[in-house]
């Protein structure tokens, strides 16, 4: 029999109806400078204090809000909102500038944007984008986003917080674990099975303010990295909000998630990106003073070799990571090249960081120098919003159905 | 981050405008960013001819006393102290970035004054303030800001010899500005302190260090400044002439720090003091 390729897989890169090839080659002029900014912003105002916030665990509220008055707290909201109004691109190369200064600072800024803000902007009622969107445009305030529990990560359809209705309310109870932002958020959006009988087809998203009566956080988790953002349970007692809290239709609960989720995979990958980039920064720096064996270091063929494949990882996720997003920003379907992106990314950035330490020897292993930070923050971005094994599912999936006669 | 300096592309920008009060104006030069000079050994190499320094391949980026200048501008038309901001940069194509980086902070317009090759080389505060004089008075110019000085070549002259040429008073070096009327309030920054002086309209102000903090651009504000006007001139066409009356004969590097030595005694030191010839 045989094998014959549908269209898709042989689909260059240049993407119809919108810009193409040379945008993978060199950016837009507003692009170039928005990058830049951002980069400006994390080499002055982040990368000086990185050190300090990881040790001392602490938020980086100042930072926020000066984020925020820039316009990336909601950057790809429209400007009525309060938004910066720009694309997906742009949201790539902030998150990337942003992370290579602070990582805990970058998964602040993505999960306000893309999986607090994102299906909010996406599926909510005007009054509601009003309402949750608006205040959480100028980093005043910070949203989260509540699907894990003890029970499920990766297996979010087998959800057992409940959502029931009593008279003009919802009355929620459950336990969510690992959530990003809940010790500093104003908000959550929560996912609760109003059915468990129609397993992943019961679940909803609600929105709730915190705090509130019956939501309570559990205690702030002690993190191998990204230790300046706040990471704990999130409590549902007799949690009660008003039925106009259910966010899109009811049962479309796992649906918006997963959605929310391809989005969010970008913002990951990007903050990946910034990590393996701020390691191999580090290693190339160090490369050229150390010296051994009568010279720089970074003269010798096994360190060349190392900076040259972390420089490749890095470079070709990124390319993954803004298809990404040119074909998001196109309304193309996104989903398998998010997850190659947010793969390649965070294994880029593991392996970046991992060597960023080899390359340093001794100085790797010690706080006086960025790089154990940098292996600690990287870690997480295999795991969070879908581990690398969910990843490879997600576009073997895709993949396959490419390949269906 | 990174293993690159910053340097920064030699050009001006003036600041003009209607009712009141337009403006400002950076020098740009070459120089490097405090920060990296605080982190890193990288100097700016210079040429194995000595000619001058290596730019080619380099990161140049706004002066960082013309960034505090164009803040200032901004934050007067926020007031609403003056109607419009002209930022103006002297270069080749580069320096439209910079232009635009300025329209991201709030600048209205720009305008792109082409110097190009040998002549940008050579391009010098005596040049760019012809440049600087013309434009002012073409555009009909109420207030000129720009940095002190650039972080390159350090030279602390484009201000002076732009008031100069206009017969206008300047306000070098300040610290505080302030508009009282139709005169302009300027507190400058001088050896003994401070120094408050009051000068007519139009004039020329120099911002020092002090005189404000420089926004970050914001997002909306990039993707406005895609919109806003850059306007390309030529010196010619200003009747300007920008033949240099300078020959730089050699640029050399600092040189190498020397170890220093220990000595047991006071004795010592002041042994050695003699044999150095320094006492």
């Amino acid at each position: 029999p045989q094998l014959t390729l549908s269209s898709s897989v042989n689909s260059p890169i240049r993407v119809p109806g919108c810009r193409g090839l040379s945008q993978l080659a060199e950016l837009p002029d507003t692009h170039q400078l928005l990058r830049q900014t951002c980069r400006d912003y994390a080499d002055r105002e982040l990368n000086p204090i990185a050190a300090r916030l990881d040790k001392e665990h602490s938020y980086p509220a100042k930072q926020i809000q000066e984020l925020g008055a820039m316009g990336v707290m909601a950057i790809e909201v429209p400007e009525e909102l309060g938004g910066a109004g720009m694309d997906y691109l742009a949201y790539s190369l902030a998150m990337e500038e942003i992370s290579r200064g602070c990582a805990s600072t970058g998964v602040v800024v993505s999960v306000n944007n893309s999986l607090y803000i994102g299906p909010i902007l996406k599926f909510g009622s005007e009054e509601q984008k009003q309402q949750w969107i608006t205040p959480f445009t100028t980093g005043e305030k910070v949203g989260c986003f509540a699907l894990s529990e003890p029970g499920n990560g990766s297996d979010a359809g087998a959800a057992s917080t409940t959502a029931r209705q009593d008279g003009d309310e919802w009355v929620l109870n459950g336990t969510k674990a690992w959530i990003t932002n809940s010790w500093d958020a104003s908000a959550t959006v929560v996912f609760a099975t109003t059915d468990k009988k129609l397993k992943h087809k019961g679940i909803s998203a609600f929105l709730v303010p915190m705090p509130h009566p019956g939501l309570s956080l559990g205690k702030k988790e002690d993190k191998l990295g990204i230790k300046a953002s706040s990471t704990a349970n999130i409590i549902l007692e007799d949690c009660r909000v008003p039925l106009g809290n259910m966010l899109g239709p009811r049962g479309a609960g796992f649906k918006i998630a997963m959605q929310t989720l391809d989005s969010g995979r970008i913002g990951i990958a990007a903050q990946a990106l910034g990590i393996a980039q701020a390691s191999l920064d580090c290693a190339a720096d160090y490369a050229h003073k150390r010296t051994a064996f009568g010279s720089p270091i970074g003269k010798l063929q096994a360190i060349q070799f190392k900076l040259a494949d972390m420089a490749v990882a890095i470079e070709s996720a990124r390319l993954l990571t803004w298809k990404a997003s040119l074909l998001r920003d196109a309304k193309k379907p996104f989903t398998k090249e998010a997850a190659m992106a947010k793969l390649a990314a965070s294994e880029a950035a593991t392996f970046c960081s991992h060597q960023a330490i080899q390359v340093l020897g001794g100085m790797g292993y010690v706080a006086d120098m960025p790089a154990e930070r940098h292996y600690r923050d990287a870690r997480i971005t295999e795991i969070y919003e879908g581990t690398s094994e969910i990843q490879r599912l997600v576009i073997a999936g895709q993949l396959l159905k490419e390949y269906q006669s | 981050m990174g293993s690159s300096t910053s340097l920064v592309p030699k050009s001006v920008t003036a600041a003009i405008n209607a009712h009141g009060f337009g403006y400002f104006g950076c020098p740009h030069t070459f120089g490097q960013v405090g920060y990296r000079l605080k982190r890193t050994e990288q100097y700016i190499r210079v040429k194995p001819d000595n000619s001058s320094v290596v730019t080619d391949g380099v990161k140049h980026s706004m002066n960082p006393f013309c960034e505090i200048a164009v803040e200032e501008a901004v934050k007067l038309k926020e007031k609403k102290l003056i109607k419009e901001v002209v930022a103006v940069s002297c270069g080749p194509q580069q320096v439209q970035e910079t232009i635009r980086t300025a329209l991201a902070m709030g600048a209205d317009r720009g305008i792109h004054v082409e110097v190009t090759g040998k002549d940008y080389e050579t391009l010098g505060p005596l040049q760019v303030s012809k440049i600087m004089a013309a434009l002012a008075k073409k555009e009909e110019a109420q207030l000129v800001i720009l940095g002190k000085q650039a972080i390159d070549d350090d030279c602390n002259q484009t201000g002076q010899m732009t008031a100069a040429l206009l017969d206008w008073p300047q306000g070098t070096f300040a610290s505080e500005l302030s508009l009282e009327g139709d005169k302009i309030k300027v507190v400058r920054e001088i050896d003994g302190g401070l120094e408050t002086i009051k000068i007519n309209t139009p004039a020329v102000v120099t911002a020092d260090l002090r005189l404000n903090t420089p926004r970050y651009a914001t997002l909306p504000n990039i993707m406005k400044a895609k919109k806003k006007k850059i306007a390309n001139v030529k010196p010619a066409d200003l009747g300007v002439d920008i033949t240099s009356r300078l020959e730089v004969l050699r640029v050399d590097e600092p040189p190498q720090r020397q170890a220093g030595m220990k000595v047991e005694t006071v004795d010592d030191l002041v042994g050695k003091l003699k044999e150095a010839g320094m006492v």
